[in-house]
């Protein structure tokens, strides 16, 4: 399959076409004319975007999302690569489970579906799970995350970390004391304080991220935190990389804009775990991803069925869709503001996570013979978010009637067009 | 804007009604005088002052009509105004209803509807200081301090001293 | 006014004051001459009560019916459904049963206002208590007995001085009081252990403090809030005993109270743990003033909301 992208716009504002064949790229230049031909119209030619964190929903819960749908959200937002968060029914705590969501994936072709394995059997953070089966199954599964729930035993912790180096792994935690968080819905602070919600203090989750930080240091191991939401946890971050610690942070799109004021109509579109935070909160992340201390940007990608989300706040599930609006959140946030370049939001979207997680062929600088997982962006555009035009099954946006900038216009997968024009094309597993 | 009752003419019509009122009953001291809030009720003092001093004391008190009103979903809930039966109550009295406009007579009628719910009086007449007109309900008034015949475009403004400073009944052209 | 009374945030400090002052002349009349008033004869109000609560339930329930309204009880504590399904489902029965009001008390914060914003229902929605958020009628009922014992405080509370003690972070009481109390111009002091304190409470315009007895003589108005013992359970006071000795409300404390100064309580109370029974019968305890104001609270809420034309969303001019 050979085809050539013209007029296209590299970060560096040269004007370039591409000639993308077999599924790498093979040449770039200007006045190319290979195969069908696919105006950029001048917009912009990036690696395609990777999301070490979101979650599928399949195996279990096939009426918020499945690995096909989830997938196509993905490649309208711009992934190439997902990486899929191990807490289904059953869970992903074998190498049957995640070999069957890597095939899934394979076979929906609209990204490249990483699974994550647990990292203790069935997400209760009693005993590890079989770590070593999921590194060596076909889905050669490195990162390792009980997400939704902490590990919060610290020997239990250790013992992961210890454990993954077998095979260069990580152990993503998802940082929140249980003790401190009992039936907590959201910040603790002055909101919360107001509305009567059981606060969730931000402690909770930098405790654990201090400790962990620690132990990584002490067996020397590879550390990711996920979903960082507080300028306590940014700070301690920067102190484990100015000790050389082998720790890596990721931060959502929702936590880059969006505060904990909004919930004062208990509207449960803004229920997440972990939750909004304050605006002071906000800046530090902000900051954070701006100067690398957070290295990359992760949707946590939750999606939930109407009927979890249409109750009162208590009975609420926690989570937001982010997929489909990742990109233009982090444009609103961080280059509008001028905190960032494109360059910087490529490294915090692309590069970053590619080189954390090992997929080798995403995130990859342009060039003759880099696999060809591209995504073309309108950098001019303004667009409405309308839940009922996501290509996620779950309709759960806390930015619905936003107008958000930037649009992603056309999204290749291994050299295989999958987006065009805003819409989903040629699904299915590559030959 | 024509003035139909100056100050004098007030005070001589509440007068006369005072009068009548003593005459129709054959005495006081069975009367009760209940004005309706507000001006109403400042009429049924100023008679009830006449009372006293052309012949005895008279139990006068006031009552509001707001929560029986026939016309209460058609606007803003409206503030309550005060209600104070005297302490003889209304059982088997002659109570006197006081009014400043009679108009379509639907004030009259929650009146009546009020009275209704507190007890059984041995009668209940009509006291008011201007009738219009217009009667929309088949009830009427036992002493009139003057007739004065209006269109329905017309409204009636009844000022009085305890709360507008003056003392005038005028006629005020509509749209 | 606003077509729900969901808190008191909903009132502005002269709609608040336009209550009680209902409340007074409903008081005069409905307690005296007329029993029955026919002011809201053809509606219907649905008390939807997913949390035990007779006494609330029953002070409601006079209300309307003392207004001629016709009132529907539906109580869904301890039915089996699911969580979320039964606010939803629940709320569209009333839609189809008529409902021109819907008086719900709820276990979870923001229940009230999920009702009132969703769509499901076209009634005007009254808090009777979600959660650990609000109770605002409760807030105007003891807002309206403080007026009765005070009459100076007639047209504004400027000056009043009133201490709240107990479990403010568990407390809708509490909350709603902290803001009707300030919005009418009192000072309002919190006392509690620094464990029943909410994080956020320096957003709050009171003062807040830990010892009991240096208020006592500086408050016209001691509230008293209920204490669960099971929150010792959770370590926020190791002792029942420990507790009543540092803010429970016993004779001694109660006899350091100035002259004038009165002792409130929301009910249910506990008594030995927060209040001592002494101090509960005492003279100076308005707790019995309080359920019977509650029914005239009650009714003049009603009147206001559904008294007149049926309130758009909008805050009326």
């Amino acid at each position: 399959m050979e085809f050539t992208i013209t007029n296209a716009r590299l970060i560096d504002d040269q004007v370039v076409d591409v000639i993308v064949s077999s599924g790498v790229i093979a040449e770039i230049g200007n006045g190319l004319n290979k195969g069908e031909k696919i105006d950029a119209a001048k917009n912009l030619l990036i690696p395609g975007l990777v999301d070490l964190h979101t979650h599928l929903r399949e195996p279990g819960r096939e009426d918020s999302e499945t690995v096909a749908t989830g997938s196509m959200a993905a490649a309208k937002g711009g992934f190439t690569a997902i990486s899929a968060m191990a807490n289904t029914f059953p869970v992903a705590d074998t190498a049957g489970v995640v070999e069957q969501v890597y095939r899934l994936g394979q076979e929906a072709g609209f990204c490249d579906v990483f699974p994550i394995g647990a990292v203790t059997q069935g997400l209760a953070g009693k005993s590890l799970a079989e770590l070593g089966a999921m590194a060596n199954s076909k889905a050669r599964v490195r990162i390792f995350s009980d997400d939704g729930k902490c590990v919060s035993d610290p020997l239990l912790m250790r013992r992961a970390l210890e454990y993954v180096k077998t095979f260069n792994g990580i152990i993503a935690q998802h940082a929140q004391e249980p003790a401190l968080t009992v039936d907590s819905q959201m910040n603790e602070g002055i909101v919360s304080s107001k509305l009567g919600l059981v606060g969730w203090p931000a402690v909770a989750e930098e405790a654990i991220i201090a400790r962990d930080i620690l132990l990584a240091e002490h067996v020397g191991s590879r550390l990711h935190i996920c979903h960082l939401t507080t300028a306590g946890g940014v700070d301690l971050v920067r102190f484990a990389k100015s000790r050389g610690i082998n720790v890596t942070a990721e931060v959502t799109p929702h936590h880059l804009l969006l505060t904990d004021d909004l919930v004062t109509d208990y509207d449960s579109v803004y229920k997440v775990n972990p939750p909004l935070r304050t605006e002071r909160d906000v800046l530090a992340l902000r900051k954070g991803l701006a100067d690398g201390t957070i290295d990359i940007v992760g949707t946590d990608h939750a999606p939930h069925p109407t009927e979890d989300k249409d109750c009162e706040w208590q009975s609420a599930a926690f989570g937001m869709v982010g997929l489909e609006t990742a990109l233009s959140v982090v444009v609103k946030a961080m280059i509008e503001t001028k905190m960032m370049t494109w360059a910087d939001l490529v490294d915090r979207m692309s590069i970053a996570p590619a080189k954390i997680a090992g997929y080798l062929h995403h995130g990859q600088i342009l060039k003759v013979g880099a696999t060809a997982n591209l995504t073309i962006i309108d950098s001019n555009a303004n667009w409405i978010v309308d839940r009922n035009r996501l290509a996620s099954k779950s309709k759960n946006t806390p930015f619905e009637g936003m107008q958000l900038p930037s649009r992603v216009v056309h999204t290749f997968l291994n050299g295989k067009q999958v987006l065009s024009n805003g819409e989903i094309v040629n699904g299915g597993a590559i030959e | 804007m024509a003035i139909v009752l100056d100050a004098g003419e007030i005070g001589r019509a509440l007068k006369r009604i005072a009068h009548e009122i003593i005459e129709h009953n054959q005495g006081l001291d069975n009367v009760v005088l209940l004005g309706i809030p507000t001006r109403g009720a400042f009429l049924g003092e100023r008679i009830a002052q006449f009372l006293k001093e052309i012949q005895s004391p008279v139990a006068v008190g006031t009552l509001d009509i707001t929560l029986h009103r026939d016309d209460l979903r058609m606007r803003p809930p409206r503030p309550l105004l005060p209600t104070l039966i005297p302490s003889g109550g209304i059982e088997g009295k002659d109570i006197v209803l006081v009014d400043d406009v009679f108009f379509s007579g639907r004030t009259i009628r929650a009146a009546l509807d009020a009275i209704g719910e507190i007890g059984r009086p041995a009668t209940v007449q009509l006291a008011v200081l201007v009738d219009r007109g217009h009667r929309q309900l088949p009830i009427r008034a036992d002493y009139v301090g003057k007739n004065i015949p209006t269109s329905s475009s017309e409204s009636v403004k009844v000022s009085l001293d305890e709360i507008d400073g003056k003392d005038c009944v005028e006629i005020v052209a509509g749209i | 006014m606003n077509k729900h009374l969901l808190s008191i945030n909903d009132l502005s400090a002269d709609e608040a004051f336009e209550i009680l002052n209902t409340a007074s002349e409903l008081a005069k009349i409905s307690d005296g001459p007329m029993k029955k008033l026919p002011t809201l004869r053809g509606r219907t109000v649905v008390n939807l009560f997913f949390e035990d609560s007779t006494r609330t339930r029953i002070s409601f329930e006079s209300a309307a019916k003392r207004l001629s309204a016709d009132v529907i009880n539906f109580s869904a504590k301890g039915s089996s459904v699911s969580k979320g399904e039964s606010l939803k489902d629940t709320a569209q029965t009333l839609q189809a049963m008529g409902a021109d009001a819907v008086v719900i008390r709820h276990g979870a914060s923001g229940a009230a206002q999920r009702l009132a914003d969703s769509g499901w229902i076209s009634a005007s929605v009254i808090n009777a208590g979600d959660g650990t958020h609000e109770h605002p009628t409760q807030a105007l009922l003891d807002a309206y007995t403080i007026r009765s014992k005070f009459p100076q405080f007639n047209q504004s509370f400027d000056g009043l001085r009133v201490a709240i003690v107990g479990d403010i972070l568990h407390s809708r009481v509490a909350r709603s009081n902290v803001l009707l109390l300030t919005k009418l111009g009192a000072s309002v002091t919190l006392v509690a252990p620094p464990t029943l304190i909410p994080v956020g409470v320096a957003d709050w315009k009171v003062k807040v403090g830990y010892d009991l007895d240096s208020v006592l003589k500086e408050v016209d108005v001691l509230m008293m809030l209920r204490v669960q013992s099971e929150r010792m359970a959770n370590s926020f006071f190791p002792s029942e005993r420990e507790y009543s000795r540092g803010y429970g409300l016993d004779i001694t404390r109660l006899n350091s109270l100035s002259k004038n100064a009165i002792v409130m309580h929301p009910g249910p109370m506990n008594r030995g743990l927060e209040i001592s029974a002494e101090s509960a019968d005492s003279h100076r305890s308005v707790v019995l003033d309080q359920v019977s104001n509650g029914v005239l609270v009650r009714m003049a809420v009603l009147y206001q909301l559904l008294g007149g034309a049926t309130l758009t969303g909008e805050v009326s001019a």
